[in-house]
């Protein structure tokens, strides 16, 4: 039993040593993973610690701004307070949503969307909650921060178009990137970062971005900032500035001008071919595209008639209409088919073969020669000078003056704005059939197949008013600038130039009475010359007429006329040339020249073109010519 | 009086002479270490973790002192009594129990809420150790001998696996197969019963586990394949420790710890705190520290001369030893993620308790290291 009992305590102490020694065993394992971990693999350690502790933000660059010729800001930045949710750190993204429901305005529905996102999205990726907060909104919520993980304050820039309406088309807008465009480029998938979608926005893109910069910065597990350190940050270059050739004031005495119409003007400075004003009515505001436009506005602007989207300026494509005649006797003219003096009889219409073509006065205008046909803008002249000349020669001449040109004005104009000069080739192949002497007639008068936009019609003015191949840009050129000669003959330019004085400021002049019975642009000393032109848009029948239809006021606004006018000022000394499309703006031209007055008359006052423009301090614009 | 003295303390004042007061100081050292740990958690503050941490240990040590001078017989004497006890509350937590964290472990009664778990780690122990104390020397490995420490053993973890807790429940079987071990059960029938307990294991990888348990055993076989996901948390603790280097980063300046990378840290994560702040010599000198416990319950075992006491001084130490284990093992990623706090150094009151409790059954073993109490009625008479 004694013998038992002291082998069991010696079985108990040699399992007890073997035991201990099984467990020093572990903890020297133990200690030897220590060892690897701590002394072998440190420096990856280390580096991955490092990585933990310091990561880069994404400095987004300040957008250049955009200024007119006198250096008003057109498009620039303002502060912009966002608040953002970092998914990891907010746990239940719904839960975090409504508590911070109690401090801003968060419908269930937004609540449901942003959910939807948060869920699609990574976790450490934060996601935009709401931007463009007031600052009570945003103080109230940095106040009750330690109540809402997850929830990250943040201030940006936003883009920001202190005259909305007035340069919409002119500016464009600028927008997220589509995300499948941004190519992996952290700064295009940046949340507050816009990229110009439109206009000049996205014309001057490269000049107006800049480089974005790198902020490094501590960071505890949830991403949140615990220091900065600007020492080891690159800072962002901000985009530069880029000013224009348009003129804020002019530009709004276009817009008001054209008064909520659909309708455009363009005005250029006739020396430099700067345009002055490009104003498209109706029109947007630029703001609300920047931070994502609500289905309902855009529907609303995207069914509109009037077509606010839509630049009519460079774009819209209109008959051209009586506009053209001064162009025409100054071919007809120059090419020794008119001689100055003689006259067609018009007695409201004439017959070719078994079609008979109306002037646009049914009881005609008599004798008239050159001067009184483009007063009066009598079609039977016009037709038998479209006849004499033939279709090669009207059309060198609309090309010559700008007519079926596209130009880069520093903002992409699309393709299908070149407009149409129709030749007998363009005929046989979009028609299949020959050129006709009834095509040439049509063509003589601005209408049929011939299609122009309004900046075209401004260049053609221009270059009408000069004799000059004045080309037209956004941008500023250098003062003097002098464009070649087109090589017309002065003679016949200054007695077409004279014509189209006559037409405002001689009785008779299709816009006499119009303009205050000759009084044109009202201002003392100062004459204008101008050009009315209608382009019809549907012809009244005879079943209509007899249906009391007599004029186009009883037409449905769709199917009235387009209204147009051309003009150049001062007629001493040409310096401004405007032309002004009022889609259905009805009979006669009074919708056009009124408002083409209005804004030669704001030009000429002011003289815009008194003040140099200079190249801007902050870098130089981009260069259009060419 | 030396290691090997066969007389036994009566008197208070005999007994507190007795106590082994340089094992004392090792744990007191221990503890102070996670005070200081606790500290540096809240970044040099005593709230709200250092100082009730301290409270707790002051207290704790106290117990441990007050359980080392109860004699042994009145261990034994509450040793089935407690099993049992532990057993109801344990079934008691699978009826009413409070769920936390995905498992039930909690049982409130009234203003304690307590868990049955811990308080099993000892009973089981004492249970045990009282069965073999009792059973005669040449049953242990007899059929009669297996089935009842078995069931005594299966039944707490079956419940346990259930809350379910697999790492308690483990800890329980490891601790429960070693007082098995140390009773004397031959090399014939450990090696029968490790090659069922093989086969039983794989079975129950296969289907006894649930999913979330089964993703944390496929992630600790490569964190590196789910870095923001379960992975998450071996990986940061894995960088902590190693960019401690040598060194470390010094006291309250771990960044990993600091900047909130690690998770738990007041917790089952606290040596990585102390591995990335203190480096290998901090690491290597509290491993030494807790070894040095353990060589210290191994002395103290075998100088016990009755069963009990030694059996219940290897269960308790092996308990403690697979605290550490576990708990350093898991924070430099070569187990799976379970939640064993590291004795001591750990926030968190109920395991301190248990582990102060336990400790103090082995300071009161080597107090009463020459007493041998009776083989009491036991079940085999």
């Amino acid at each position: 039993m004694r013998r038992d009992k002291q082998e069991a305590q010696a079985q108990f102490n040699r399992r007890a040593l073997l035991m201990g020694a099984a467990g020093l065993g572990v903890f020297a394992g133990l200690g030897a993973r220590l060892y690897s971990l701590q002394i072998l693999e440190q420096e990856r350690y280390r580096t991955l610690s490092d990585d933990n502790q310091f990561n880069f933000r994404l400095q987004p660059p300040v957008r250049g701004r955009l200024l007119d010729r006198f250096d008003q800001p057109i498009a620039e930045n303002r502060d912009s307070y966002r608040l953002m949710i970092i998914p990891e750190q907010a746990g239940d993204p719904r839960a975090a949503l409504e508590r911070l429901s109690r401090f801003m305005p968060l419908s269930e529905e937004r609540i449901d969307r942003l959910v939807r996102e948060i869920r699609r999205s990574p976790r450490f990726q934060p996601v935009t909650i709401a931007e463009d907060l007031d600052w009570q909104t945003f103080t109230r919520i940095n106040l009750h921060l330690p109540e809402l993980s997850g929830i990250t304050p943040d201030v940006g820039e936003v883009r920001t178009y202190p005259h909305p309406q007035t340069f919409a088309h002119v500016t464009g807008y600028v927008q997220s990137a589509p995300p499948e465009s941004a190519n992996g480029d952290p700064l295009l998938l940046h949340p507050g970062f816009r990229i110009g979608r439109a206009g000049v926005e996205a014309a001057a893109e490269d000049t107006l971005r800049g480089e974005a910069g790198q902020l490094k910065v501590e960071v505890n597990a949830y991403g949140r900032v615990i220091r900065e350190l600007p020492d080891q940050s690159v800072p962002a270059t901000p985009g530069r500035d880029v000013r224009l050739a348009v003129d804020l004031r002019a530009q709004r005495a276009a817009m008001a001008a054209l008064d909520g119409q659909a309708a455009a003007a363009v005005a250029l400075d006739i020396q430099t071919g700067e345009i002055l004003a490009l104003a498209s009515s109706p029109s947007f505001d630029p703001n609300s595209f920047v931070l994502g436009i609500g289905q309902e506005e855009f529907d609303g602007l995207n069914t509109n008639p009037y077509r606010p989207l839509f630049n009519k300026a460079t774009t819209g494509l209109y008959a051209p209409a009586s506009t053209v005649k001064g162009m025409a006797a100054l071919a007809a003219l120059q090419e020794g088919e008119f001689d100055p003096s003689e006259e067609v009889f018009c007695n409201g219409s004439t017959r070719l073969g078994n079609r008979t073509f109306h002037c646009w006065r049914r009881e005609g205008h008599g004798r008239v020669n050159y001067h009184e046909a483009v007063k009066t803008s009598c079609d039977i002249y016009f037709y038998e000078a479209a006849r004499r000349l033939g279709i090669e020669r009207w059309r060198q001449m609309a090309l010559t003056c700008g007519l079926g040109e596209l130009f880069d004005i520093g903002m992409s104009i699309p393709q299908r704005a070149e407009g149409l000069v129709p030749s007998p080739a363009w005929k046989r192949a979009r028609r299949g059939q020959p050129w006709t002497t009834g095509d040439m007639y049509n063509t003589g008068i601005g209408q049929g197949d011939l299609l122009a936009s309004p900046l075209q019609l401004a260049v053609m003015t221009a270059r009408v008013a000069s004799g000059r191949k004045v080309t037209p840009t956004l941008f500023p050129r250098e003062p003097g600038h002098q464009f070649e000669s087109l090589g017309f003959d002065e003679r016949y330019r200054e007695m077409v130039h004279q014509a189209m004085r006559a037409v405002v400021h001689e009785p008779g002049g299709t816009s006499y009475w119009t303009l205050d019975a000759g009084r044109g642009l009202g201002i003392e000393g100062v004459e204008m010359c101008g050009k009315t032109g209608t382009a019809q848009v549907y012809s009244i029948s005879a079943e209509e007429r007899a249906a009391g239809v007599r004029d186009q006021e009883d037409l449905p606004w769709r199917l009235r006329n387009h209204g147009l006018f051309i003009g150049y000022a001062p007629a001493a000394a040409p310096r401004y040339a405007v032309a002004v499309v009022v889609e259905h703006g009805g009979g006669g031209s009074t919708a056009a020249a009124r408002p083409a007055r209005d804004i030669l008359r704001d030009l000429v006052q002011r003289d815009p073109s008194a003040r140099p423009v200079g190249p801007i301090a902050t870098g130089p614009t981009p260069s259009t010519e060419g | 009086m030396g290691v090997f003295t066969q007389s036994v303390p009566r008197g208070f004042r005999e007994k507190l002479y007795e106590v082994n007061w340089a094992f004392v100081l090792l744990i007191v050292l221990i503890g102070c270490i996670g005070v200081g740990m606790l500290y540096s958690v809240e970044a040099g503050s005593w709230d709200p973790y250092a100082s009730r941490h301290a409270l707790r240990f002051s207290v704790g040590v106290l117990l441990m002192i007050v359980v080392a001078l109860f004699p042994p017989r009145f261990w034994m004497g509450i040793a089935y009594p407690a099993y049992l006890g532990a057993l109801i509350l344990l079934v008691g937590v699978e009826l009413i129990g409070v769920t936390a964290m995905g498992a039930q472990r909690w049982l409130d009664i009234g203003p304690i809420r307590m868990q049955p778990s811990e308080l099993m780690k000892i009973a089981l122990v004492l249970a045990l150790a009282r069965y073999y104390h009792d059973l005669p020397e040449e049953k242990v490995s007899s059929l009669g001998g297996l089935i009842v420490p078995g069931i005594m053993i299966a039944a707490p973890m079956a419940l346990i696996i259930m809350q379910p807790d697999l790492g308690t429940s483990l800890l329980l079987g490891a601790t429960g197969a070693a007082i098995v071990f140390m009773a004397g059960l031959s090399w014939k029938v450990i090696a029968g019963g490790g090659l069922l307990g093989a086969i039983g294991g794989n079975i129950f990888l296969q289907y006894g586990l649930q999913d979330y348990q089964r993703a944390r055993i496929m992630t600790f076989l490569d964190p590196e394949s789910d870095p923001m996901g379960a992975g998450y948390h071996i990986l940061q603790s894995k960088i902590a420790l190693g960019s401690g280097g040598a060194t470390g980063k010094g006291y309250m300046q771990g960044s990993q710890a600091h900047l909130n990378f690690l998770p738990e840290k007041q917790t089952d994560f606290i040596f990585t705190m102390l591995g990335e702040e203190f480096g290998f010599v901090g690491g290597i000198f509290v491993l030494g520290l807790y070894a040095l416990v353990l060589a210290n319950c191994v002395m103290i075992a075998a100088s016990c001369r009755s069963t009990f006491l030694r059996l219940v001084v290897m269960g308790v130490a092996t308990t403690f030893a697979l605290y550490v284990f576990i708990n350093v093992g898991m924070v430099m990623g070569l187990l799976p993620v379970v939640g064993v706090p590291l004795p001591m150094i750990s926030y968190g009151g109920t395991v301190m308790m248990t582990v102060l409790f336990g400790l103090g059954l082995i300071l009161g073993a080597h107090v009463h290291r020459g007493a041998e109490p009776p083989k009491g009625a036991g079940l085999f008479g």
